[in-house]
């Protein structure tokens, strides 16, 4: 799937994460901010990665800032992002 | 219906559906109900994000023994649909809907729901639905409304957009609220699904939510929705039985199963028969009286 529009999901509150989705040409690429990066960046990177390819992207840049959000958070906001991103108007509900 | 008919809900607490950290404390406070809200409490922007999210949470986090609902936008509007396939997936309890006016758009959600869980291999019937009444033409059908489905657990009053319908607004004293109230508790009634109060918004007046507690609880309420999880504690201290009521409930109960043993078909206490509206209110004394730990192990009462 191609990523048709930079888009953006996901508020800088407590326990949650924004997630912003551009277009790339060289795979999933991840920059991560987050106070609990040394603990969990991976695993942030990790949630973030597998819900892209559910998605079918496999070229886009990732810009996602954390603030000490949960794995079902990180889920559901690389999922709207990618919504808005590929101008999906209806969920995709095999991913959700 | 039966388990449907004793289940406690005192307490429906409101969770803005597009807040992480709100969406994921929801199960701690002890609610009875915990209501994800997909419509009022999110912008128009953020319609996807909040239902993607609250679907993520439930697949998740775990909210104990409480009710699951969540309260999708309404039939007129373009996120209804999406709103009700996600949550049927999702495996929520109840569905409830705002703004009811008719036992059609019960019966145009019931036919949703079941199209949804065909759709996502749920046994059908399997998801619950609730309507919030919220007009003077919802409070005039409300026994239509509330009789309208099987899957149906409660109504609830919603009294801003009441008042406002009735060119109103609330006052102190409820005065506004009283036929709605009752018409709702009655359709409530006489359907057998559960009747749930409005909200009261000022946790500056704690004494006006008390009062207004004690009133629906008189009236015959199962509970009250609520905005704020410090409500909690209090409405439950107003469904909390006293200790006469606990001890005579016991009574009832003792001279019930002496009537089991006996092999009696009647039931006496004290010489008097025992009836069933008595049985069932015993019944429901010590379930309360349960939840609010003033029983011991062995079902004795418990000084405070």
């Amino acid at each position: 799937m191609e990523i048709k529009t930079t888009a953006i999901a996901g508020t800088l509150e407590s326990s949650d994460i924004q997630i912003m989705l551009m277009a790339g040409q060289d795979g999933i690429q991840i920059d991560l901010e987050s106070d609990v990066i040394k603990q969990f960046g991976n695993q942030i990177k990790q949630v973030i990665t597998t819900t892209l390819q559910q998605l079918n992207i496999d070229n886009v840049k990732v810009r996602a800032v954390d603030k000490g959000a949960l794995d079902c958070v990180i889920k559901a906001r690389t999922i709207a992002a990618a919504q808005r991103a590929l101008a999906q108007t209806t969920p995709a509900w095999e991913v959700l | 219906m039966a388990e449907n008919e004793a289940r406690l809900r005192r307490t429906m607490m409101f969770v803005p559906g597009n807040n992480p950290a709100m969406v994921k404390d929801a199960g701690i406070y002890g609610a009875d109900s915990i209501m994800f809200d997909l419509e009022d409490a999110v912008s128009m922007a953020e319609k996807d994000a909040a239902r993607i999210l609250v679907y993520e949470a439930l697949q998740t986090q775990d909210y104990g023994q409480a009710e699951l609902v969540v309260r999708v936008n309404g039939l007129d509007t373009e996120y209804y649909h999406d709103d009700v396939k996600a949550m049927v997936k999702a495996g929520i309890d109840v569905i409830r809907l705002p703004k009811v006016e008719s036992a059609d758009m019960i019966q145009t959600l019931e036919e949703d729901v079941a199209a949804a869980e065909t759709e996502f291999g749920i046994p059908v019937g399997t998801t619950h639905v609730m309507a919030a009444i919220e007009s003077a033409k919802g409070v005039l059908n409300a026994p239509a409304i509330a009789a309208a489905s099987d899957r149906m657990i409660g109504v609830a009053l919603s009294a801003e957009d009441y008042t406002t319908d009735m060119k109103t607004h609330r006052y102190p004293d409820g005065a506004e609220l009283e036929f709605a109230r009752n018409m709702v508790l009655h359709a409530a009634r006489a359907a057998g699904v559960a009747a749930f109060d409005t909200v009261f918004t000022n946790m500056a007046d704690p004494d006006g939510f008390y009062r207004e507690t004690r009133h629906i609880h008189q009236l015959g309420f199962d509970g009250k929705s609520l905005v704020n999880p410090r409500q909690i504690a209090m409405v439950n201290s107003v469904y909390e039985p006293t200790k006469d009521e606990v001890v005579k409930a016991q009574k009832v109960i003792a001279a019930i199963e002496e009537a089991r043993i006996k092999g009696s078909g009647v039931i006496s206490m004290n010489g008097q028969m025992v009836d069933r509206p008595v049985v069932l209110r015993a019944q429901r004394v010590m379930q309360l009286a349960e939840v609010s730990n003033l029983l011991d192990e062995e079902g004795n009462y418990l000084e405070k």
